[in-house]
């Protein structure tokens, strides 16, 4: 059967379609999933275009399954993702860190709804941001991306695949309630163009160790299947990748496992930055919630008040670069009782204000207005 | 040219449809920037069903309906739940039968939808004669764009069916204006 790839042109998609059709554009062949209301959407595409062009999905029993079928799937050379929301993204969580212990690349989707437990299954929330990133248990860097568009939900995707086969890291791909079920204009390049956008991950060679790091400090990875015979464990291990439980060990990889990114956090971080330059309060957001802001900024320009907006697309590893380059007042706008907001905190050196909602939808642009009125007034 | 429209009525009345279907029409055929949004109760059948669609000629930010140029409604409880988004300038869009609004203040137009799709023959088009006629009331969309939409959304074998139903909406506006 003939591949049937996306054609050049404009499509009227969610954003759960878009991050479907993103992953399969960036070169995603395999995704293991188990539905989950609002990122059910992803699956379903999956299921219907992977076949399509010569890829595999499975419907696993749950999501620790899941996520695990696609950390075995990796290691063949696939590009592989998962998508899930609120109590899936929870059980996800002790494979994510043997994605980040085995440096295994994966993309996993988390179309964030209102929590804690089953909470709001059909609405926004913006609560597994922290989690994004100390989800698992121990001392690592992943790397987070969050769009705020579904354009931007099908662009994105290639960063996502990228860095995860550059850094063999895992990707927590952030979507929320509001972008998984909203629909807007989609333009597709010809095939062409964004195949060249597509890194593939570095190859082992000849007489290598499979967990000896080259000066990126990533290793190249031998691909099962290819005659390799390699060990990996989720236990502390040296470069040979047998376990080695000893405190100079655990000191070297552990320490190699965070350098790996932050090392690269420059080339990781994306952010928008909308009337910035001259502003007295910056308001820092991102996903859906960054619209309502974006919103309110342009109506406080009218009223005369010197706003701008700072939109992170990387959340992890922290873009804390575009905090201490300025010196306004800060504000944080985020659909929590408060996690961005701290690490703002750590880098701006003036006031930090908070703006939070606790879920189920964003603000409505008068009252960020409202609070830009509080503070600045 | 910004245009917010918001439907409201119960599950199975295909309000999410009508969104959806404005909203690729208005993105895809009519070359507009379009956002649609939808939120919907947990039955599949007679709960709470409301749909939003913003039409822009500049980007969408904001992707809610703050205040409705136009309700397009199928159920007395929409117009109880949606009634306070309406602008006060704003524009009622009913199936006259199901929604009557005797103290309503601002323009009400009314088709009785649902009894003309059962005289095709067929209820659930309902909903595409509403749309037809939204298409002759507000002419804020082109009909031949709405009805490409409506191509994309039916089944093949449903097109003869949902024509004769999208005409039928428009022509009651042209004849009822």
């Amino acid at each position: 059967m003939s591949e049937k790839h996306l054609k050049e042109g404009y499509y009227f998609w969610s954003g759960d379609v878009a991050a479907a059709e993103g992953a399969i554009a960036a070169g995603c062949r395999f995704y293991a999933g188990y539905p989950i209301t609002p990122s059910s959407e992803i699956a379903e595409q999956m299921a219907l275009r992977l076949p399509q062009v010569g890829g595999k999905f499975i419907e696993m029993e749950d999501e620790i399954a899941s996520i695990a079928a696609i950390i075995g799937a990796s290691w063949t050379g696939k590009r592989v993702m998962t998508a899930t929301s609120g109590p899936g993204i929870s059980l996800m969580n002790e494979n994510i860190g043997l994605a980040v212990m085995t440096e295994v690349p994966v993309v996993v989707v988390n179309a964030m709804r209102g929590a804690p437990s089953t909470g709001l299954p059909t609405l926004v929330g913006q609560g597994d941001l922290m989690q994004a990133m100390y989800g698992s248990h121990g001392s690592y860097q992943i790397i987070s991306l969050y769009p705020n568009s579904i354009q931007e939900t099908f662009d994105l995707m290639f960063e996502a695949f990228n860095y995860a086969e550059k850094y063999r890291v895992p990707v927590m791909y952030l979507l929320d309630g509001l972008l998984a079920h909203m629909y807007e204009r989609v333009y597709v390049p010809p095939k062409e163009e964004w195949e060249k956008k597509i890194l593939w991950r570095k190859r082992a060679k000849e007489g290598f160790l499979p967990y000896q790091p080259e000066d990126d400090l990533v290793p190249p990875m031998p691909l099962i299947g290819e005659g390799y015979k390699i060990h990996a464990t989720g236990l502390t291990h040296d470069e040979s990748g047998y376990p080695n439980l000893t405190p100079q060990a655990q000191e070297k990889l552990v320490r190699r496992l965070n350098e790996k990114i932050l090392k690269h956090e420059e080339e990781i971080w994306k952010v928008e930055e909308f009337m910035t330059e001259d502003a007295d309060l910056i308001i820092v957001s991102f996903g859906g919630e960054a619209r309502a802001v974006k919103s309110a900024v342009v109506e406080a320009r009218k009223e005369g008040y010197k706003v701008g907006m700072l939109r992170l697309i990387t959340i992890w590893p922290f873009p804390h670069k575009f905090i201490e380059k300025y010196s306004a007042d800060f504000m944080v706008a985020e659909l929590n009782y408060g996690q961005i907001y701290h690490k703002v905190r750590e880098y701006a050196g003036n006031k930090v204000y908070k703006l939070n909602k606790m879920g189920g939808e964003i603000h409505t642009p008068d009252e960020i207005l409202r609070k830009i009125r509080e503070v600045m007034a | 040219m910004k245009v917010e429209v918001k439907f409201g009525g119960l599950g199975g009345q295909g309000i999410i449809t009508m969104g959806f279907i404005l909203a690729n029409a208005a993105a895809l055929y009519d070359g507009k920037e379009a956002v649609f949004t939808q939120d919907y109760s947990a039955e599949a059948r007679g709960g709470a069903s409301t749909s939003e669609v913003i039409i822009s000629d500049e980007r969408i930010d904001y992707p809610h309906v703050q205040k409705a140029d136009y309700l397009v409604l199928m159920s007395m409880s929409a117009y109880r739940d949606y009634v306070h988004k309406l602008k006060g300038d704003g524009v009622l869009i009913v199936d006259s039968d199901l929604v009557k609004l005797p103290d309503e203040k601002r323009k009400v137009y009314g088709i009785p939808a649902t009894k003309l799709a059962e005289e095709l023959g067929n209820p659930i088009v309902a909903n595409i004669i509403m749309l037809g006629f939204f298409a002759g009331v507000t002419k804020i969309i082109k009909p031949d764009s709405l009805m490409a939409a409506i191509k994309d959304r039916v089944p093949k074998r449903f097109w003869e069916l949902n024509e004769k139903a999208f005409a039928e909406g428009l022509q009651y506006a042209e004849k009822n204006l």
